[in-house]
């Protein structure tokens, strides 16, 4: 059973309730005596507020009440920041849950009302008078470190919420001695996340016990629990969270926030449960957007292509407040992944932080590696363009030898495994790259000009040993548990601290308990986001719950598998060191015939009429497993576009996915989670934005203007694989969420480059729109 | 001011007093508490929502449900036949055609139009005909192979 179940591609246990419209997602719930919040939220990007009268609102029909912060003066502590980045100057601005007299982004809470219907909320709302007295607002993240720039908080100068840097060996060597300089500024566009779910949140507060259930639309409810103890006021033990059916994420649902704690807040006051859900113009506005660095980078290298050194200056700009994790992702995440799968001798990037009058920025699927590797593989591009050199052999040049337990990269981390030249390879034989680049030296057809991008990528993720998070200031551990219980009848329930959110991990952790145990996956069921039912855990994000969380549930079948061992010792009266197990039996060595399964064993310890002297009852066990390392995949890809230079269209006519994510549990799954991140990636180089005007306004404020990828705009993703188990791993699995991501946006954008090189083209602003690469081609001709 | 509408819902027969603005879709989730039926969006973008109203698709976002008034609609919760699934539903089952699963139910409703508009479609038909409905997670592939097989199961069943 065990090679049958690990590896396949079974069906998703989570799926029967899914298709039929019997899932439970957070709006989807009602309880009794239930009343529903509205947000007003501001206008302004930034503005004063000189007055609220919130009379005619409150009388209105229907209304229940209407908070502003006044009301929450003592009863609600401001939004934490949960990753306190150290050795960066960092400054955390105050976060209210609503406004005190000043609004800084178009978006920020200003007052909440609570009526007995939605309808009657969101008319009630428009009656809240609120006089702003507007001030000037910045969105770019490099104006707003300017002197002169507006600022957003009197105690923070220069709108600086941090400054962090990583480097390593002799930069300045580096860039004196070098024989090629290649050099380019990069903008990282700033993003909606998007999950087709927006943020929810359901708050039941019972006045007689003191205790509060929230239902939210989470990635990890015990942080949820932990931060809402302090900003609620609430004793841990006195809250439960519940994510339930929770439709994507793509860590947009990984902070907490404030319209969160301000419907538990209303809950709290009037006892009575509390629900808001938000529309989705509210969700584009108020839940976390991603990326937007402005990026100065350069590489140093010599003529024959070796690359000597790498110096950046990023302004990541973080939005109005400091989100949950937003300061350790353009740092921790992005800066130590800067020499990617290459050997790169010396490193340097400054990264300023920086407040704007936009929506708060936080992990976005990728979250500080996308931006990391689209740096590295363009200045891979450019170097092979200065050098005349074939994109291949610049890449082919530098890459890092196939190693398979530790490798030391400058940034200081440690590389599990990996065999990049590989990827690389496979990639290359599978798309016939001679071919394509043959075809590419007869010129254009028709004005039609073709292109290849490539994208070598190796990702930091499994986050992570809890150690280490201490140490770079992450307000938490990193480490993830698993109960297994055996039933009577044999049948398994599994509890885990993550909290996935359609990334299949009932299925596939139904699978590992199979390939360890010998039963049927159907017959385990997998139970996660339940702060009451479930054992502590940090979450799902940075692609770990298979990768940390997979590895607690391994150890734990091991840990019942040892158990079971001593039982069917005793039960077959022999000693334990004689014993053999394969596939769900114990047996004496050389005897298999004369065997317990493991359904026997759980009957036996659950009755306990005959158990071994000095075992307990029952066939339970947990563990929390704190990983030694991060796991460390990577992949190669290769994207083939078309360029029409009379229009400036580009269309994506293939692309080629190889990703190694070690051992597939089940590689339906996986090539499912790489489809959906190389199309996300996709979607930054081609299309999506979030564009603000210049006083601060979401001009993409709504799926009307905000271009998301549809079915018709791409074609079939070629995915391959090798396989390279992380050596520190229990079962070698290294996590394959954000995998897609990384690697798909600066392929994309390497193709269209690639394709307009004959035109003199050499950069363009992203999204790369008919528009903006029409004005290129002009632009290139003079 | 409340107005009398009579919806068939799934088979099931609904006489509601409702407000004129209320939209088909509330008039589903919250009206009759048939919450398969998601909202995705504010400017009928995603379909999520996408229900059959007399066996057409249509977005349930759209629509007022006194536009509903003696209708028959179809959610995600009446189109599999007891416990038999829709071929649609174990086709995006089979085929790995969901992830979160929130745009799922309309999805799978966009597909029956689909399948009853075009039987045998071609991958280009198939995302053409899924531009009105937006789905996050998987990129769209597996929808499409979902679809594709569906198809084939279908033509076997006629």
């Amino acid at each position: 059973m065990s090679t049958r179940i690990f590896g396949s591609g079974i069906r998703r246990r989570e799926d029967p309730r899914l298709i039929t419209g019997t899932a439970t997602y957070t709006d989807d719930l009602t309880l009794p005596r239930m009343v529903h919040a509205a947000m007003l939220r501001s206008p302004h990007a930034h503005a004063r507020i000189t007055s609220i009268d919130t009379s005619n609102a409150a009388a209105a029909a229907g209304v229940v009440a209407v908070y502003t912060h006044a009301d929450t003066v003592g009863a609600l502590q401001p939004t934490p920041c949960a990753w306190l980045l150290p050795d960066s100057d960092l400054k955390v601005a105050t976060y209210h849950g609503l406004a005190k007299d000043v609004v800084r982004y178009v978006g920020d809470l200003v007052a909440v009302l609570v009526a007995e219907d939605r309808y009657a909320a969101e008319d009630a709302l428009e009656l809240i008078e609120v006089d702003y007295e507007p001030l000037p607002a910045v969105i770019d993240p490099e104006q707003a470190a300017k002197d002169g720039a507006p600022q957003l908080h009197d105690e923070i100068p220069r709108n600086q919420a941090f400054h962090w840097t990583v480097a390593g060996g002799d930069i300045d060597a580096a860039f004196e001695q070098a024989e090629v300089v290649v050099s380019d500024r990069i903008i990282q566009q700033r993003l909606i996340p998007n999950a087709m779910e927006t943020r929810a949140a359901l708050a039941s507060y019972t006045t007689a016990t003191g205790e509060l259930t929230l239902w939210n639309t989470t990635q990890n409810p015990h942080i949820v629990r932990f931060l809402m103890s302090g900003v609620c006021g609430l004793g841990e033990d006195k809250i439960r969270v519940v994510a339930p059916e929770v439709g994507g994420g793509f860590g947009s649902k990984l902070a907490v926030y404030p319209a969160d704690f301000v419907t538990v807040f209303c809950s709290m006051r009037l006892g009575r449960p509390v629900k808001w859900t938000e529309t989705r113009s509210e969700n584009y506005q108020a839940t976390t957007h991603g990326r937007d660095h402005v990026q100065q980078v350069e590489l140093a290298a010599k003529k024959d292509g070796t690359i000597t050194g790498l110096r950046c200056t990023v302004y990541a700009g973080m939005g109005a407040y400091l989100s949950t994790a937003a300061p350790g992702i353009p740092t921790i995440l992005h800066g130590l992944m800067l020499s990617g799968p290459y050997t790169l001798p010396a490193v340097k990037e400054d990264v300023y932080g920086t407040y704007t009058n936009g929506t708060p920025v936080d992990a976005y699927r990728g979250a500080g590696r996308p931006e990391a590797t689209f740096m590295l593989e363009r200045m891979m591009d450019l170097l092979a363009a200065e050098l005349e050199m074939d994109p291949v052999d610049v890449r082919k040049k530098n890459l890092i030898p196939k190693f398979d337990d530790g490798h030391e990269v400058i940034t200081t981390l440690s590389y599990d495994s990996g065999d990049y030249p590989a990827a690389l390879d496979k990639v290359l034989a599978h798309a016939d790259y001679a071919g394509l680049r043959a075809t590419q030296a007869k010129g254009p057809i028709n004005g039609t000009y073709l292109g290849l991008g490539l994208a070598n990528y190796v990702e930091m993720c499994g986050l992570g040993p809890s150690q280490v998070a201490g140490a770079i200031g992450f307000q938490g551990g990193l480490w993830e548990s698993a109960i297994v219980r055996f039933h009577p009848s044999g049948k398994v329930h599994v509890f885990i601290g993550a909290s996935p959110h359609g990334q299949g991990e009932e299925t596939t952790f139904a699978q590992i308990v199979s390939s360890e145990l010998g039963v049927d996956p159907n017959d385990v069921k997998v139970f996660h986001g339940d702060t009451d039912m479930t054992p502590m855990g940090w979450g799902t994000y940075g692609s770990r719950t298979t990768a940390v969380g997979g590895a607690a549930l391994a150890l734990t079948a091991r840990k019942i598998r040892d158990k079971a061992k001593v039982i069917a010792a005793h039960l077959l009266e022999a000693a334990v060191e004689d014993m053999d197990y394969e596939d769900g039996k114990f047996f004496v060595k050389g005897a298999p015939d004369q065997h317990k399964t493991i359904t026997d064993i759980a009957l036996m310890a659950n009755v306990a009429w005959n158990m071994p002297e000095g075992v307990e009852a029952g066939l339970e066990a947990s563990t929390f497993y704190d990983p030694p390392n991060f796991t460390f995949p990577f992949g190669t890809h290769l994207a083939v576009v078309e360029v029409e230079a009379e229009t400036g269209v580009v269309t994506l006519t293939r692309y080629i996915a190889l990703d190694d994510c070690g051992p597939q549990i089940n590689p339906v799954i996986v090539e499912g989670q790489v489809h959906g991140g190389v199309v996300q990636g996709i979607g930054q180089a081609l299309w999506e934005e979030a564009v603000y005007d210049e006083g601060g306004q979401l001009v993409t404020g709504s799926m009307l203007d905000y271009a998301l990828p549809r079915a018709d705009m791409l074609p079939d993703i070629e995915v391959l694989s090798t396989v390279t188990p992380s050596p520190h791993h229990p079962i070698g699995v290294k996590g394959v969420g954000e995998a897609g991501t990384i690697g798909s946006t600066v392929a994309v954008y390497n193709a269209v480059i690639d394709a307009l090189r004959p035109l003199g083209v050499t950069s363009i602003r992203m999204p790369l729109t008919p528009e903006r690469v029409w004005q290129a081609i002009q632009q290139a001709k003079g | 001011m409340h107005v009398p509408v009579t919806i068939t819902v799934n088979g099931q027969r609904y006489e509601h007093q409702v407000e004129p603005r209320l939209l088909l879709v509330h008039f589903l989730r919250e009206v009759i508490g048939a919450t398969g039926t998601k909202i995705g969006c504010d400017t009928s973008q995603c379909g999520a929502c996408t229900v059959l109203l007399d066996g057409v698709s249509m977005k349930s976002c759209t629509a007022l449900a006194v536009q509903a008034d003696g209708y028959e609609v179809t959610t995600i919760e009446g189109l599999a036949n007891g416990s038999e699934l829709h071929p649609i539903q174990d086709a995006f089952w089979e085929k790995h055609g969901l992830q979160c699963g929130f745009c799922t139910p309309g999805m799978i409703l966009a597909s029956v139009e689909l399948l009853r508009t075009t039987p045998d479609p071609t991958d280009e038909q198939i995302r053409h005909g899924l531009e009105g409905n937006i789905c996050r997670c998987t990129g769209y592939q597996n929808i499409v192979r979902a679809i594709r097989h569906a198809a084939g199961t279908m033509a076997g069943q006629r």
